[in-house]
């Protein structure tokens, strides 16, 4: 069987698969997206809980992910709550990174005229702080979403959603019939929705950052 | 257009103090000023004097560690600092606009907060844009980074004085700009005060803005320290010690011209055409008018070209080769030094003054300047001398009653 006739076959499941994929991977940004950013708000104005923020955030990235969920299974079970929990800690790092230096990387004169003109400090967050960090803070999500893409096909291992089944199913048959043809759809299905994101990302990028701060 | 009407309100320091923690000694020592109502008063000395400390404590950007601040007869200095900032206007040096709004979006965010409906907002953002001298209409919608340095200064005067506050203070706000904007900015800032009667403070370090500006001036030494205060004139004729009379500088007389302005000197009147008129009728002027040259104005009154007998003559009678045109013009509001300034390189030794669009209002030449500065620099020496010599009485005095007072009590 060929590659595209494995597709034409097979491509109910591939689509199922890879619609469980992109709604892991982007419910996962989500919940990474506002704890990341809650993070960095509640540290970024003092030294240490910014570098504590970080510090925690890249030493959770240096577990393998193998490793992470495996380690997650007899805590939440198998499936879904595994997945959803690798991904949310994975994505935090960037997330958390770029938007505690965006966030102060704001003119302190824009701070100070903030609280000038009588700003109370939710105000001066929501209306000055974060529209200004936002650019560095979405490409902290474009850079986790990428991430997550490819650490949401291991998932596969507790049985979770996603293109990584694919993936598994043809490297524990190797030498069968389909097995290659399986690996090479799921990492194929991957790359092609880590793409779709990333336009998804520039387009949300050109909706949401104000014509005034666009490079 | 509505009216703008709060005009100013008393600002009272009392005993206003800053301590850092970890640092011997206060950035702001025990500063006492009473500020009225409608005045501008001018912070200057040297860097890190605590000019803008003591600026900011007026609205609590710094929080004082003692002493006491009363606007408009409140003390505020324990209530909700986010709600005294509102009714304080505040510009500061590169305006500190939001890049991320809009001219509008920026001026409008005090209203808006204070909870001004939409339809009242959008009126006042016209009315702003307009006062400061921006067309509402070009500029509404553009970002800051689109705006030239000066333009994003008026904008931030704009924000500051968006909900009609009385007291305006000022940090430094001409700073960043070329020096040819700051004297704009400086010229439109006076025209706005004569307008609005606000309660401004600002803070500089320069002394010739500090003149030019000033209702009164607090000179201000290291920690805050009040080294003089007085009106701009009192200050150039009569500083106080060393260290005021070092800030002043050099070339006091010269810097008397900033104090005067063109309004307060006599305007004299010129015969003039307008481009529009018939080559007859400029002859007709140029051969009944008393003088050797008449002034060309453009189709909108503007000063054009001085035309001497001769040019036309010269120019075969084309008006558009005829004459030298008019480099500098000056504003009523503009001071003596300015007015001195153009008329030495305007060729014909005068310079034509224009109102608010660059129109025609008359001229100003050598002499009523050099009348005008001698009259001044007398009333001011004479004044000086005054002065002295109510000092010297009271020293005398003083003298006087401390002898009186030694030979009545013990014999040293």
């Amino acid at each position: 069987m060929t590659f595209w006739e494995y597709l034409s076959s097979r491509h109910q499941q591939l689509l199922t698969d890879a619609y469980q994929h992109a709604s892991a991977v982007f419910q996962c940004m989500v919940v990474a997206t506002l704890i990341g950013v809650l993070i960095a708000v509640a540290t970024y104005r003092s030294d240490w809980a910014g570098g504590l923020a970080t510090t925690a955030t890249s030493t959770v990235l240096t577990i393998p992910s193998l490793a992470m969920i495996g380690l997650l299974i007899p805590v939440v079970g198998l499936g879904v709550p595994p997945t959803v929990t690798a991904l949310t800690l994975y994505g935090l790092l960037p997330i958390v990174r770029n938007a505690i230096v965006g966030l102060r990387g704001v003119d302190p004169s824009l701070v100070d005229a903030a609280r000038g003109i009588g700003m109370s400090r939710l105000a001066r967050l929501l209306r000055v702080e974060l529209p200004l960090a936002w650019p560095p803070i979405l490409t902290g999500i474009r850079v986790a979403t990428q991430m997550l893409m490819g650490i949401a096909a291991i998932a596969a291992y507790a049985s979770g959603p996603g293109l990584g089944n694919e993936i598994f199913r043809g490297i524990s048959s190797l030498g069968s019939a389909n097995a290659l043809n399986q690996v090479l759809a799921g990492t194929l299905g991957i790359i092609v929705l880590a793409l779709l994101f990333d336009a998804a990302y520039v387009l949300i990028g050109r909706l949401t950052i104000p014509r005034g701060i666009r490079v | 257009m509505s009216e703008s009407s709060a005009g100013g309100a008393t600002i009272e320091l009392e005993n206003l103090s800053k301590l850092y923690p970890g640092s011997p000694r206060p950035a702001v020592d025990n500063v006492s000023m009473e500020i009225k109502a409608g005045e501008t008063v001018i912070f200057v000395g040297p860097s890190g004097c605590g000019k803008s400390t003591t600026l900011k404590m007026i609205n609590r950007l710094i929080e004082p560690t003692g002493g006491r601040i009363r606007i408009g007869g409140e003390d505020v200095t324990d209530i909700d600092p986010v709600k005294l900032r509102r009714k304080i206007g505040y510009a500061i040096q590169s305006a500190g606009l939001f890049p991320h709004m809009t001219v509008a979006q920026n001026i409008a965010l005090v209203p808006r907060m204070t909870g001004w409906s939409t339809g009242r907002t959008r009126d006042r953002v016209e009315e702003l844009l307009d006062l400061v001298g921006l067309d509402p209409g070009e500029f509404r919608g553009r970002y800051p980074r689109q705006l030239s340095g000066g333009q994003q200064q008026r904008v931030g005067v704009a924000r500051a004085l968006a909900a009609d506050p009385p007291v305006l203070l000022m940090d430094e706000p001409f700073g960043a700009v070329d020096p040819i904007t700051r004297d704009h900015l400086q010229d439109e800032l006076i025209r706005l005060q004569r307008e609005l009667h606000k309660t401004i403070v600002f803070v500089t370090h320069d002394f010739d803005e500090a003149i030019k500006l000033g209702d009164r001036i607090a000179v201000l030494r290291e920690r805050s320290h009040i080294a003089q205060f007085d009106t701009p004139e009192a200050i150039l004729t009569n500083p106080a010690d060393d260290f005021v009379s070092g800030f002043v500088g050099a070339g006091a007389a010269l810097k008397r011209l900033n104090l005067t302005r063109v309004r307060d000197v006599e305007i004299t009147d010129y015969p003039t055409v307008t481009v529009d008129d018939p080559l007859q009728t400029i002859f007709n002027r140029l051969r009944s008018s008393g003088t050797n040259e008449i002034l060309l104005l453009d189709r909108r009154g503007r000063p054009y070209k001085w035309l001497r007998r001769g040019d036309l003559m010269r120019a075969k009678g084309s008006l558009a080769r005829a004459g030298t045109l008019v480099h500098d013009t000056v504003t009523r509001d503009a001071t003596l030094r300015d007015a001195l300034e153009a008329v030495l390189t305007d060729s014909s030794g005068r310079a034509a003054v224009t109102g608010r669009r660059g129109e025609y209002t008359g001229v100003v030449d050598m002499e009523t300047l050099m009348n005008s500065v001698h009259e001044l620099l007398e009333a001011d020496r004479l004044e000086a001398m005054e002065h002295q010599h109510d000092l010297a009485e009271t020293r005398a005095a003083q003298t006087h009653a401390e002898q009186e007072g030694a030979s009545g009590g013990t014999t040293a």
